[in-house]
């Protein structure tokens, strides 16, 4: 049985009124699952996250069309006070520490949605999947490495009991063991405390490891879509996402949605 | 050498004073970045709200003292929720000309009230705060003084470092998108900043009123003093502002025995400008750390 957490059903996303990013993105991310949105640098995965968090606001940017459905219940343009509070918290990219405060400080804003409730159990179940940051808990963010920050600000959200996490591009930057070690974490989280997580990534090979399903991007909008295998073996996937493969090989251009991609493209 | 030490005393009790002011300033700055240039007249209303609360409505003085610190709490909050709220994401130089406007209205309405006339507040501390040994001597306000500044530092101490709401303000400070992004309230912190702002202020101005008495020009230019102190202490730095404080207050206690009393109020601000040229980001301006 899969019930549908989030659906996005076909929204345009404009910054300063002027500046359409996004051009009708649809998807759909299941109950429990991890979602995986690829694509290269300013197709506009972040925007996509930043429409569902609401933090698209503070941004100058606006949904003007379409309807984002979190447990049916309609998002656009609700403020990101409002929505982390219905247990959706984005990671933003780049993680974005609180420099000055130190670890265990930054663990504790995780817990603003739900401010004033005990948070000791918490801090246990992120000191759990992150031992690295028992041992620095003492310790300002800002003399950090960039390891420790990422499972930082992943252990920060998870403080905020989220059912939808929006990771964005949590292997930014980081040598290729600490990436496998934070993504094995992430299926963990995901297995275990069932939240559903939505993955954006540019690392398209790791991030179809632990997805369920993927999206691919392109200019604002989903030029392809599928179960993480299905993606794994496409040969457009293959040559721009996972480097190299069959390049113009026979059936890349059997699916009409990739031909359209392609001519763009070229 | 006890003049010395006198001048010292002196000196500290005062800057207890202005570092406490500057704090909210500097306060108001790091939530918000809001430059906050009605500071002296929250100053002087809070001063002027005592007295009548005292001397007109004829509350004892430890309530005439709560209720005037509740009040300037209120009143800040409602100053962000009504005037600053609005210019969210405005050009700082729109807000910034609003609060010289707020300082401007507000000078207005306690001229109106109260008159430009020196005004004194009854002479209400406790013996006990007399504190004579031999030849120091420290006057009950200075006294005063020293007792509020130490018990707000240690109170704002604790609650920066300890509660749940200091530490969500010290994250808005540090970085605002990453506190929207886990549900701060970031609005509310600004609010919250000024109201705590407003209540420093309204108390040291009533404090500073006692020792000096109290006039809407005199407490609006302690309002400026503001200034050369977060310059000292450092723009971003909470602590820097109240040793800032201190600094100019002992400088001005010195210049004013040492040298003559109508340089007190110039000299701190020609060791200010040296400093600034030696020490652009202040004596205890963060340090910016860049491993990130
Ligand atoms: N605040 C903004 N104002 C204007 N344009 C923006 C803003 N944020 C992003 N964009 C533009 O939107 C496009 C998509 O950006 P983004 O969503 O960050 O892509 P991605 O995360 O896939 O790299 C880019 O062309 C970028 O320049
Ligand atoms: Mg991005």
């Amino acid at each position: 049985m899969e019930d549908t957490l989030l659906e996005i059903n076909n929204i345009s996303v404009v910054y300063a009124d002027v500046i359409q990013v996004l051009k009708g993105v649809s998807l759909q991310v299941p109950n429990r699952r991890i979602v995986s949105l690829l694509g290269s640098n300013g197709a506009g995965k972040t925007t996509t996250l930043k429409a569902v968090s609401g933090l698209l606001k503070p941004e100058n940017g606006r949904v003007t069309d379409g309807a984002i459905l979190y447990e049916g219940h309609p998002l656009e343009n609700r403020s990101p006070e409002q929505i982390t509070r219905l247990g959706i918290i984005q990671v933003l990219e780049g993680r974005q520490p609180f420099k000055y405060l130190t670890i265990e400080e930054n663990l504790r804003v995780g817990t603003a949605t739900r401010w004033g409730k005990p948070y000791r159990k918490d801090l246990e179940l992120v000191y759990h999947y992150f031992p690295v940051l028992w041992d620095r808990r003492k310790a300002l963010a800002g003399y950090c490495s960039g390891g420790e920050l990422q499972m930082l600000v992943m252990g920060r959200a998870l403080m905020a009991h989220p059912k939808l996490l929006l990771l964005d591009e949590p292997s930014l930057g980081l040598a290729p063991l600490v990436v496998e070690e934070i993504f094995r974490i992430i299926a963990r989280i995901n297995g275990e405390q069932q939240t559903t997580i939505i993955l954006v990534e540019q690392n398209a090979r790791i991030a179809l490891e632990i997805a369920h399903y993927g999206y691919v991007m392109e200019n604002g909008k989903i030029v392809m879509e599928g179960a993480s295998e299905t993606l794994k073996d496409n040969p457009d996937v293959k040559e721009f996402y996972l480097g190299g493969g069959g390049a113009g090989g026979p059936g890349a251009y059997q699916q009409p949605k990739s031909y359209r991609r392609r001519k763009r493209w070229l | 050498m006890d003049f010395f030490i006198q001048l010292l005393v002196n000196g500290l009790s005062v800057g207890f004073l202005y570092g406490l002011s500057a704090m909210g300033f500097v306060m108001i700055f790091k939530s918000s970045s809001v430059l906050n240039f009605a500071h002296g007249e929250l100053l002087a209303l809070g001063a002027f709200v005592f007295l009548s609360l005292h001397s007109v409505v004829q509350l004892p003085i430890g309530w005439a003292f709560l209720a005037t610190l509740t009040g300037c709490f209120v009143l800040g909050f409602l100053i962000e929720r009504f005037f600053l709220r609005p210019l969210i994401g405005e050009p700082l130089i729109y807000v910034i000309m609003l609060t010289v406007g707020l300082a401007a209205m507000l000078r207005g309405l306690l001229l109106l009230i109260w008159g430009g006339n020196l005004r004194t507040l009854p002479d209400f501390l406790p013996a006990w705060m007399d504190i004579q040994s031999g030849w120091l001597r420290i006057p009950p306000v200075y006294m005063a003084a020293i007792l509020v500044g130490v018990l707000f530092l240690v109170l704002f101490g604790l609650f920066f470092k300890y509660s749940a709401q200091g530490i969500f303000m010290r994250s808005v400070a540090d970085n605002q998108r990453a506190a929207l992004s886990l549900g701060v309230h970031v609005r509310r912190v600004f609010a919250l900043s000024w109201g705590i702002a407003a209540l420093v202020a309204g108390m040291s101005g009533i404090i500073l009123g006692l020792m000096n008495g109290i006039s809407v020009h005199d407490l609006s230019a302690v309002g400026l003093k503001v200034f050369p102190v977060v310059i000292l202490g450092g723009l971003n730095s909470i602590s820097g502002a109240v040793i800032g404080g201190l600094i100019i207050g002992v400088l001005e206690a010195f210049t004013g025995g040492y040298l003559s009393p109508s340089l007190r109020d110039v000299v701190p601000y020609i060791v200010l400008v040296v400093l600034l040229l030696v020490r652009p980001y202040g004596l205890f301006g963060l340090v910016e750390i860049e491993r990130v």
